[in-house]
């Protein structure tokens, strides 16, 4: 049975399209028969971190409205053949998608693979609204800060309001994923503790991905950095995140947070 | 010895047919807010003539407001019942409806008008997940429980208490129907603001020493007491 992931937010730039690329080569590399699909309308991005961005011909508002078939829109990936993208349009307005034209989309993705990736545009309008409609279970993007937690759970309050599933008293499974995670920046107590984000969330926890030079490297090579360099520590972190969605209990690898004594001193700061 | 009260200060703008579409929009949303509640009417900014106070008047008593006083215009161009109160009345002490009334990009409210049934023996409201920023809770027919948190940017508001067991972030109305006996109760403070019956306190009132203890708020004598539970 395909299980419908959304990868949301609510704050733009914190890593929802990074974070989909490298979860759905991850989990393409462990076999499963994986497609990311683009909804940011307008501003889509994902073509780029995928490596496919000269070979969009058709694109999801096509399908939606009927002027494409779904196998002419999905790119297959060069490097994994059970790796797929739908991608976004570019000129078209968000509004051109209709919910009944994604409604049959989504079934007939459903058909065709185990894991359908939706990464959602950021804010609350309705670009997100869509992308987390049919979701099953939802991948909470968060970077350790104020601002972006607060969002986050903004956004968790709507998948419990405006998802299908919600319409129906069912939950939609929610995961969250703490991107960007600096780990010099934790040690001079300059970010949010992960306790403390996951007290605030109260949402279980996916994985955390330490902020890294990787990731815009693989990303402006058009790479997911799962692919890219795969034993780099961002790439290794949403591994593991991807074989928890999987279901395998691996534990949480918690970069650490505690003060570095000779910062203290030197830095003078209080904690 | 007599009793003070709070009443609203409605102050309305130009163009006046643009007020009174979203005054009517701000009543649907929150009708407990307005439910009995005093108003003062203040027209120094629209600055009216006789004939268009009386207008006005009329259109805020077909809504059912409950309006108590007029201010700003000359005394004889009012009835009787409605003489302006002796000076102007300190806007910086009433209570301001807060910003999620204001139209925008705010989630409906989750409401529950289901009355419970008289003689019920628990007339309160349970709520067994976290309340998420943005989310309010309106429930005008008595007590609010919340099992988990109460996010930054969410908002409970009760005509009876309101009782947290998590973490108090948002912003929590206790007695909005005019229950001075309401409480709050957090297991963990740090709200936004506290109001009972209109009386409000915003985090710059705060003692920092209750931050993130557990703590309970209640009237005394129109003061509004936070205090540590041992």
């Amino acid at each position: 049975m395909a299980k419908v992931l959304v990868v949301t937010s609510g704050k733009g730039g914190v890593g929802k399209t990074t974070s989909t690329a490298a979860l759905g080569a991850a989990l393409a590399l462990n076999g499963q028969k994986v497609v990311v699909v683009d909804f940011d309308v307008g501003l889509r991005n994902l073509d780029l971190v995928m490596g496919a961005e000269r070979r969009v011909v058709y694109d999801l508002i096509n399908v939606a409205q009927g002027n494409a078939k779904l196998s002419q829109a999905l790119i297959r990936d060069k490097r994994l053949e059970n790796l797929a993208l739908l991608p976004a349009s570019q000129t078209r307005d968000k509004d051109a998608l209709s919910e009944k034209g994604l409604a049959r989309i989504i079934r007939e993705l459903r058909t065709l693979f185990d894991w359908v990736i939706c990464d959602s545009p950021a804010g609350i309008e309705r670009g997100a609204m869509m992308a987390m409609r049919h979701a099953d279970a939802a991948i909470i993007i968060t970077n350790p800060e104020v601002s972006s937690v607060r969002d986050s759970d903004r956004i968790i309050g709507l998948l419990d309001a405006k998802t299908e599933k919600a319409a129906k008293g069912e939950r939609v499974e929610k995961h969250l994923l703490i991107t960007r995670y600096d780990q010099a920046r934790a040690g001079r107590g300059d970010m949010l503790k992960t306790d403390d984000v996951l007290d605030i969330l109260s949402v279980p926890l996916l994985g955390i991905i330490p902020e890294s030079d990787q990731v815009l490297r693989a990303s402006n090579l058009g790479q997911p950095v799962t692919l890219a360099n795969p034993l780099s520590a961002p790439a290794r972190a949403y591994s593991d995140a991807a074989r928890r969605l999987m279901g395998d209990n691996l534990a949480i690898n918690v970069p650490l947070e505690r003060f570095n004594l000779l910062g203290r001193i030197f830095g003078g700061r209080a904690a | 010895m007599g009793r003070s009260y709070l009443a609203f200060v409605l102050a309305p703008e130009l163009p006046f047919v643009d007020w009174l579409v979203e005054l009517d929009r701000r009543v649907e949303n929150s009708l407990s807010f307005f439910a009995n509640r005093p108003l003062v009417l203040d027209l120094t900014g629209v600055a009216p003539t006789k004939a268009e106070t009386a207008e006005i008047i009329a259109f805020i008593e077909e809504r059912h407001l409950r309006l108590i006083a007029v201010e700003g215009v000359p005394l004889d161009w009012l009835p009787e019942r409605l003489a302006p109160l002796p000076g102007k009345v300190q806007t910086a002490g009433v209570f301001q409806p807060p910003e999620s009334e204001k139209p925008g990009r705010s989630a409906p409210p989750v409401t529950w008008e289901n009355e419970p049934s008289i003689g019920s023996p628990c007339a309160a409201l349970l709520v067994n997940e976290p309340v998420r920023s943005g989310q309010s809770i309106i429930y005008p027919h008595g007590d609010v429980i919340i099992v988990g948190s109460v996010a930054s940017g969410a908002e409970i508001i009760a005509g009876g208490s309101i009782h947290v067991y998590g973490s108090l972030r948002g912003r929590a109305f206790a007695g909005t129907n005019g229950n001075t006996n309401a409480r709050i109760f957090c297991s963990k403070f740090d709200a936004e603001m506290m109001v009972i019956d209109g009386l409000y306190k915003t985090a710059d009132d705060f003692d920092l020493a209750l931050r993130g203890t557990s703590v309970q708020a209640r009237l005394d004598r129109n003061v509004m007491n936070i205090e540590k539970m041992s």
